[in-house]
């Protein structure tokens, strides 16, 4: 047995899994509160993506070349704008449709999805955009018959900074009264209003956390990538979002242990069956895990009232 | 708040939404990456905003309509000019071709493919309540069974027509033996994945597939044996009826084909309606308990309802097959789905007119808009359009998704959102899309 080898892709799965998780907690959020698949999720994060890109290109010609603090202001801007385009998303495509029937708001995010790569596809172009590595360099963990296994700088960062945001997050939720408000609102979302809870406001507000978290995913992807294109959302969401279902939908740790799940099961296929079928794999875990377990793995079960 | 604060919040929105975006442009030069700025098209963006939100506001200002009693008019209006828009639609359907016009045979056979998607799909999501975000799947099953069996096996269309049904109708079943006992978001995530994983082994299966390079050489279809052939002579269309051989022939035979097919989808899922097994599929979508409690094997119910809208999927594939002469995985995307599935939900859920509408809005609003779109970039001569005149193109899935949000936001319950119903005691009465359920699931 190689471990080297598998070690390796333990790794990679990881650092996959974590980014997929950011994404997947902005799903499993919205999914709580308001019970809608929020579609254009992944284009949010593909839009995360390309201010990141657009970020660290203008903060370099302004000559902040400083890598920790570029990355950081580069972390805020992408993050700032991406949670004004969730905010935007929710008041124009979701708002008007609450209280109607559920597949007008999915129509709506369908077409928020389809908008949001196309503009982007015309206002930055359809090509690949590559950029440099900008934390270069890594440490050699072990050497195995000639293999060996690296743990690059910017995987240590990208796990490292997924973690501190995610304790910052977790926080969020537990401790602050916004957080008890979200909360009130994912178990019941009228009687959370007959409480005198700006409901309104929390929606949008979990709308804005959940944008700068695909924000930050999509910083990661772009450094650990280092080439983003248009149409990186479309996947990216429905694997975060079999992460979240995974996970258990409405459970914000489930999320980010799906989404570790997800990627290490994307990676290990890679390397172990074919890397063509690779989003296969995560598909048709997607479909066992919803006919076997369909609260996922730390989920509630849903009790249905008549 | 004013009106004149909220347009500036808005407009202050926009440049922060805009700003990067469009501002700033990424070029790849030489050493990588750099940054152009277009901060005349920001502008343009942000005054665009600044002045669209002020005309909303004061449309909006002038007091709101009771919705609820325009929508309840609007739905009595369309049904009952619903009984003279059908047959005129049918009569124009049919006629269409005596235009002799390629442009509009090729536009309304198109047209019609999406109606008959819209109308294979409204068995799932309008009638049964389903929520189906994979239905490329069977359009692909039946679009690669044609051309597999045809290019492989030399048979011909029609042999292969019902066939490509067939099939497509077992990997409706297929699918839906396991993620029946799924409800409405979790079935749509379930049969978009399919849709995926189809798409993904149609593009790696190679030697089965031919990969992403697709087949070529699809067989045309026959008319009774005869050909259409632009040799003429024995065994042709032209050949046999003694004239001069035209590619029109075929694209107009084409055409009736196609608006058989769909013809043949609408009187079957009328019919269908009307029999025990119709009734139980619209009882599903208002009540999966209550139907359960009544003894209706929930199970049966969803699993034809699948399959029969599956196969009509993959007959339209069949279609597509023969019709295009070459396919490939590139046909076969999420954003197929996502149109038939607009085209339904737009159409009002159930009303079979309704579809046929919206896919006559859709399909054909987004052809004329590629047209338009060209035309118009072809008219900006002046170098103050020369970033976007030959981009203009690209802004036609833009504009659709944005009208996809707009329609959604003004028109939740779709064109038609009424309901008659199917069976009645009495006389039939109008019913109020506000008071039926749809697309539970």
């Amino acid at each position: 047995m190689d471990y080297a080898y598998a070690l390796q892709q333990l790794i990679n799965g990881v650092t996959l899994g974590m980014i997929y998780g950011l994404i997947a907690v902005g799903y499993t959020m919205v999914y709580g509160i308001i019970g809608m698949i929020n579609f254009a999720h992944g284009d949010i994060f593909m839009v995360g993506a390309f201010l990141s890109m657009i970020a660290l290109l203008g903060l370099a010609a302004l000559g902040i070349t400083w890598v920790p603090l570029a990355l950081a202001l580069t972390l805020l801007f992408a993050a700032a704008i991406t949670a004004l385009y969730g905010w935007t998303v929710e008041r124009v495509a979701y708002r008007p449709l609450r209280g109607s029937f559920r597949l007008a708001p999915l129509i709506s995010a369908i077409g928020m999805s389809i908008t949001l790569q196309n503009y982007v596809q015309v206002s930055q172009g359809a090509r690949v955009k590559p950029i440099e590595a900008v934390i270069p360099g890594g440490i050699q963990v072990m050497n195995q018959g000639g293999f060996t296994v690296e743990l690059s700088w910017m995987q240590i960062a990208i796990v490292a900074t997924t973690l501190a945001i995610l304790a910052v997050f977790t926080w969020l939720v537990k401790r602050t009264p916004l957080g008890r408000t979200m909360r009130a609102c994912e178990q019941d979302l009228k009687m959370a209003s007959l409480l005198g809870i700006d409901t309104d406001r929390t929606i949008s507000l979990t709308f804005v956390i959940g944008a700068a978290l695909a924000a930050v995913a999509g910083l990661m992807f772009l450094l650990y990538y280092g080439v983003i294109d248009f149409y990186i959302g479309f996947i990216a969401g429905i694997k975060a979002f079999t992460a979240a279902v995974l996970g258990g939908i409405g459970s914000l740790p489930g999320a980010v242990l799906g989404g570790l799940l997800i990627g290490l099961i994307e990676v290990f296929w890679s390397a172990y069956f074919s890397v063509e079928y690779k989003d296969v794999a995560a598909f048709s875990i997607l479909i066992i895990v919803l006919i076997f377990m369909p609260t996922g793995i730390l989920g509630r079960a849903e009790v249905e009232k008549v | 708040m004013t009106p004149l604060r909220d347009a500036f919040l808005s407009a202050a929105v926009a440049l922060g939404l805009f700003g990067p975006m469009v501002g700033l442009l990424t070029v790849s030069g030489e050493h990588g990456l750099s940054l152009e700025l277009r901060p005349i098209a920001t502008a343009v963006i942000v005054g665009l905003v600044f002045l669209g939100r002020l005309l909303v506001l004061s449309w909006r200002g002038r007091g709101r309509v009771e919705t609820y009693k325009t929508n309840r008019a609007l739905a009595e209006g369309i049904a009952h000019a619903g009984k003279f828009i059908a047959p005129v639609l049918l009569v124009a359907a049919v006629a269409l071709p005596f235009t002799g016009s390629r442009y509009y045979v090729d536009l309304g056979t198109l047209v019609l493919t999406y109606i008959m998607l819209g109308w294979g799909l409204n068995i799932v999501v309008g009638l049964a309540g389903l929520l189906d975000l994979g239905y490329v799947a069977f359009y692909a099953v039946g679009a690669y069974s044609y051309a597999l069996l045809s290019t492989t096996y030399d048979l011909g269309f029609w042999t292969c027509l019902p066939l490509a049904g067939l099939f497509a109708g077992c990997a409706g079943v297929m699918l839906g033996f396991p993620v029946l006992r799924l409800r409405g978001d979790y079935l749509a995530i379930v049969t978009l994945a399919f849709g995926e994983i189809i798409r993904i082994v149609l593009t790696n299966w190679v030697s089965l597939t031919n990969g992403p390079n697709g087949i070529t050489g699809i067989p045309r279809p026959t008319l009774f044996g005869l050909r259409f052939s632009m040799e003429g002579g024995e065994g042709t269309f032209a050949g046999f009826f003694g004239i001069e051989p035209a590619t029109i022939q075929r694209v107009i035979f084409l055409y009736y084909v196609i608006l058989v097919l769909a013809l043949l989808t609408n009187w079957v899922s009328l019919r269908l309606r009307r029999i025990p097994l119709g009734r139980a599929w619209e009882a599903l979508r208002e009540d999966e308990i209550a139907c359960r409690s009544l003894g209706i094997n929930v199970r049966n119910t969803k699993l034809t309802a699948f399959g029969m809208g599956a196969m009509f999927g993959g007959l339209a594939g069949a279609f597509f097959a023969t019709r295009q002469a070459f396919i490939s995985p590139e046909s076969f995307t999420f954003i197929e789905s996502a149109t038939v599935l607009a085209i339904v939900v737009l159409g009002g859920m159930g009303s079979q007119l309704g579809v046929a509408l919206a896919a006559i809005v859709m399909v054909g609003g987004l052809e004329t808009l590629r047209d338009v779109l060209s035309f118009l970039g072809d008219q900006m001569n002046s170098p103050l359009f020369a970033g976007i005149a030959g981009q203009l193109p690209l802004y036609r899935m833009l504009i659709f998704g944005l009208v996809l949000v707009v329609m959604m936001v003004l028109r939740p319950r779709g064109l038609i959102s009424g309901r008659t119903p199917t069976v009645a005691l009495g006389a039939r009465k109008e019913i109020a899309a506000e008071l039926v359920a749809q697309g539970r699931g």
